[in-house]
This record gives structure tokens, sequence and C-alpha cells, in this order.
């Protein structure tokens, strides 16, 4: 369990324990707010963006306050092209997005070591404001979209000339 | 839960500025409307229950980052 400093101490470190990293020290403005939760894990509010790896374009999405949550996600555009979606005014206005570039999107990816593939949630984006550091798992219940679209994968060089 | 009956044409509110209105009953299927603020989202439960499931079923999956590289590099 990680016991929380106050909000002020914004610049002072702190240890998040993690089941897949191990111990992390972070600092406070790295931590992103979901005032919602997730689906299925609507307690926790508190995330970081860990990225182990800084040649492949995925990340984990960490919840500090629960160290066996870390959610693997990806840029959905990188698999898909014409992936699509507007957000609504109302999640603009809470995300308190100002501009375009506030907003980064990762997808959920679910991998099947069995059959050595790999799905993405597609319907349900994770969208962030990286500016006020915050975000939302937003269900585009309107659109085709499914919880799983198979992952083709892009050459190799494609996929390490993107920037994260 | 508190169970209505309602009659096509009628509705009901939830709170004060959400108001539900039975648009058609036809065999099993009832159309209903729903009006509501902006900020509230409204979907069918089972949509919602599926990314609860996808969620979880992905942090159960949750790889060491070895395997998910491993899974990344054999895709090239």
């Amino acid at each position: 369990m990680v016991f929380l400093l106050g909000r002020m101490e914004l610049d002072k470190q702190m240890i998040v324990s993690t089941m897949s990293f191990g111990e992390l020290e972070i600092e406070p403005k790295e931590i992103y707010e979901f005032p919602q939760g997730i689906p299925g894990f609507e307690e926790y509010k508190q995330f970081i963006i860990v990225q182990p790896d800084k040649e492949l374009q995925f990340c984990y999405l960490q919840s500090i306050e629960e160290s066996g949550l870390a959610l693997l996600v990806c840029n959905p555009f990188l698999f898909f092209k014409d992936y699509d979606f507007q957000l609504s005014e109302a999640n603009q206005q809470e995300l308190k997005v100002l501009e375009e570039k506030d907003v980064v999107v990762w997808s959920v990816v679910t991998i099947f070591t069995q059959s050595n593939e790999a799905t993405m949630n597609l319907l349900a984006p994770i969208v962030v404001n990286i500016r006020e550091k915050c975000g939302k798992q937003i269900i585009l219940h309107d659109s085709e979209y499914r919880t799983k679209h198979n992952l083709i994968f892009p050459d190799s060089e494609e996929l390490a000339k993107v920037e994260g | 839960m508190l169970v209505l009956t309602r009659k096509k044409g009628e509705s009901i509110m939830i709170g004060d500025q959400i108001e539900l209105v039975v648009i058609s009953v036809e065999g099993d299927l009832v159309k209903l409307g729903i009006k509501a603020p902006q900020q509230v989202e409204i979907f069918r439960k089972e949509i919602y229950q599926s990314i609860q499931a996808a969620n979880r079923e992905a942090s159960e999956k949750t790889l060491k980052i070895d395997e998910v590289s491993k899974f990344f590099k054999s895709k090239e």
C-alpha cells in the first residue's frame, strides 16, 4: 500500500510498489488522475505510465494504489491507421482539454501466449490529457469497434521509427 | 431496485435532469428515449460489462516485460 503525501510536495520523490516492475521511484507530478477509475477497477484512480523498454512502442498503465494492476497499452494508430473517433464535448471538458496536443490515446492490449496472438481494445480507448495529467477510459458505444481486434504487426522499421 | 410499470408514452424522472420515456412496446422489445445532461453517459449495460471483462482479462494476463518484448520482437 502506498501512503501518499500532500500534493503540495510535487517534486518530492515517492516509492511505488509494483508487481511487474518492483519498486519504482516517481515524482508526484508524473501521476495521472482517473477520477472514475477504469471499468472493472473503478476504485483505483491514480496511475503512472511505465515504459520499460524504450525501443519498443508499448507502455504499462500502472496503478500506484494496487501493485498488481498494470495494463499493457499501445498507440492504436500504429496498428490501425484508420482508427478514428470523436472526443465528445463532455469528455473534452471532463479531461480539461484545451488543444489537440494535450491528448494522447492508448489502447489496452491483451497477449495470448498460447496462440502467440494479441488483441487490442478499440471500443474503449484510454484518453489522457498529458498537460493536466488526468485520464479516462472512453467507451465508443455508438461505434462498430470491439474489445478484441487482432493485432497485425507492421514491419520492424516502421515500429522503430515512430516516436512514442 | 425500484420497479415501476409504465405505458407507452409515459415517463420516469431520475433526479430532476434525467428523463426516461417509453417510446414503444412491440412484443419483447421496449424502445426507450433518454433525456439527460451532456455529461451523463448512457450506454447499454452489456457494453460496459464487456469493457470491465476485457480490462480484467488484460490485467490478469500481465506478462513479465521480457515476455512481452519477446512477443513484439517475434512479430518483426
